[in-house]
């Protein structure tokens, strides 16, 4: 396979090797996100230990959020559901397992999963995601059948602050509460990181940002999983509502902001790479990240499906994964083009001031979402050097019942909060109302870009608005 | 000398493949102790296997009816 062209400044620096591991990679890659899709196989029920943003009881076809399933594979029909969801979206890139549980409190069957696709689709990329209790124990096995990314979540490395996140774990046949389960779950997590990196394993920490808990310890985690190996470092800002039952949503635990969120994986970001293209996916999700495909695979389809031809299926994988090299390949499919037609030069960061540009788009890198019919907008920033994903705003989350979910009104202002500091809004198409709406607010749609590259569209418009003085600072601003 | 499983077991999996003597299977709506078979884990651990890592409080029982997990002892929540 040809090596995948540079992009993203940060996977620029990466050696080639990484970049084969990572170019199809929906979350280890910004790039791929836009285009490979991704399988998360529920067949993981049980966990070793509880999280204070965790309610086991919950499953709900409605609610889109981490650790959420609503329906439970076996081994066999986790199978047959890869095949299945190969034949509709070839585009299938990875397999990953990360729950409902945690994936090595249920190792037979795990791997008894990553046994058969090993053998019967080669070609997939198998990951899985967790807490890291039982790691170390796991580790040899994960390598034996090829698992090459591993999620840990970390954090804090901070027991005292583990015990504010952890209320209990069940460790070698017991279980331990408060401080002595965040000791050993935190040395567990830290042995296991070790361990990967040994073996040459690409490591995503998730960390999950929780005010007034974690949210100063986490540049130390970042420090941390730096200094000893990690790839990339994935922060997410906590989920709590009291609808979910969760302790944090129950004891009014705040959500962070979505500048709390940029801030910390600003600072963490000076160190490693930090990813901005995290969608929370669900551990049931099916499709490219941000979009979830799962309604369309249920049980009841799995086994009235006749059998697929699991070698049939691997060539359909194959030719998509052609395709899409070639489209990616193509200069004006480029991401995080640096703004070369700008002459850019440190001078001209300091004259000229960045924009904030929101977008809707359904994939391949395009903007070809019709407003009204976004799941979520991408918020790009352009400054006279390059062109970057800050962030993903989800415009219905977290969707607590029809009634809510209807109302124009409400998603608007839900939109309006989280576009917040964007100055355009790039989409396909976009309603008079909307329009209108969008306009008051400070923010111009524009669906003049319908199907054009985002950074293409982002780099045209910075340049048009650069041209005619619109991001000029003044001396004074230049200045300080 | 057994414990019994209780619907508010949210059928998680976690005890079953814990059990030293299987006494623990999967039923509908719920999951079920077959009572002639637990030991309560006498001899096999000094802690009752399933009642340790169950995440629901009051879902398993002793001999006498009462939970094992009391309502407030896993989740820190008030009762
Ligand atoms: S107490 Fe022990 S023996 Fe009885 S059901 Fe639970 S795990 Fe099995
Ligand atoms: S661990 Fe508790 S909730 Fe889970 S299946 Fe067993 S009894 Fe049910």
């Amino acid at each position: 396979m040809p090596p995948a062209p540079p992009h993203s400044t940060c996977e620029n620096q990466e050696s080639t090797s990484i970049q084969d591991r990572i170019h199809n990679h929906p979350c280890y890659s910004e790039k791929a996100h836009h285009h490979y899709a991704r399988l998360h196989l529920a067949v993981a029920p049980a966990c070793n230990i509880q999280c204070n943003y965790c309610n086991r009881k919950y499953q709900c076809a409605n609610e889109s959020r981490p650790g959420v399933v609503s329906e439970l594979l076996t081994p066999a029909q986790a199978l047959k559901k890869t095949l299945l969801v190969s034949e509709k979206l070839p585009q299938l890139s990875v397999v990953g397992i990360a729950g409902p549980g945690d994936p090595l409190a249920n190792p037979q069957r795990v791997f008894s999963v990553f046994k058969t696709l090993a053998t019967q689709a080669p070609d997939l990329r198998l990951c899985i995601s967790t807490n890291g209790l039982a790691l170390p124990e796991w580790v040899d096995e994960l390598a034996r059948y090829s698992v090459e990314h591993v999620t840990v979540t970390i954090n804090c490395i901070d027991p005292e602050i583990g015990a504010q996140i952890y209320p209990w774990i069940f460790w070698k046949n017991r279980r331990y509460k408060g401080i002595k389960a965040a000791e050993i779950l935190l040395a567990q997590q830290q042995k296991g990181l070790k361990m990967l990196v040994e073996r040459g394993m690409l490591v995503k920490v998730n960390s999950i940002l929780i005010p007034g808990i974690n949210d100063h310890h986490l540049p130390e985690v970042n420090r941390f999983i730096k200094q000893t190996g990690a790839f990339l470092h994935n922060i997410t800002p906590l989920i709590a509502k009291a609808e979910h039952g969760t302790y944090y949503g129950l004891t009014r635990q705040r959500e962070p902001s979505p500048e709390e969120l940029l801030t910390v994986r600003q600072i963490c970001g000076e160190n490693m790479n930090v990813m901005h293209h995290c969608r929370q996916c669900r551990a049931d999700a099916v499709g490219l990240l941000g979009e979830d495909r799962n309604a369309e695979f249920t049980l009841a389809d799995l086994d009235n499906h006749p059998d697929i031809d699991h070698q049939a299926v691997m060539q359909k994988r194959m030719l998509a994964k052609t395709q899409i090299q070639a489209a990616l390949t193509n200069p004006t499919a480029n991401y995080h083009i640096p703004l070369s037609s700008l002459k850019t030069s440190k001078n001209s960061l300091k004259k000229y001031r960045s924009l904030l540009v929101a977008v809707a788009t359904r994939g391949q890198g395009l903007i070809n979402e019709h407003f009204g019919h976004a799941k979520e907008f991408l918020i790009y920033e352009a400054s006279a050097q390059e062109i970057k994903l800050l962030r993903v705003h989800k415009t219905q989350l977290y969707c607590t019942g029809q009634q809510e979910c209807d109302e124009a009104e409400t998603r608007m202002h839900n939109i309006l909060q989280g576009l917040a500091g964007c100055e355009l809004l790039l989409c396909a198409k976009i309603g008079y109302a909307p329009w209108k709406q969008l306009e008051a607010a400070g923010i111009q749609p524009n669906s003049e870009y319908a199907m054009v590259p985002i950074t293409q569209a982002i780099a045209n418009i910075y340049a048009e608005f650069k041209q005619a003085g619109k991001l000029t600072l003044s001396s004074q601003q230049q200045a300080s | 000398m057994a414990f019994s499983i209780i619907d508010s077991c949210i059928n998680c999996w976690a005890c079953q493949p814990l059990c030293p003597t299987h006494a623990i299977y999967e039923a509908q709506p719920h999951f079920l102790i077959t009572a002639s078979q637990c030991t309560e884990c006498a001899g096999h651990y000094a802690d009752p296997q399933c009642a340790s890592i169950c995440p629901v409080e009051g879902a398993i029982l002793d001999s006498t009816g009462h939970a094992l997990n009391p309502l407030g002892s896993l989740t820190g929540l008030p009762a």
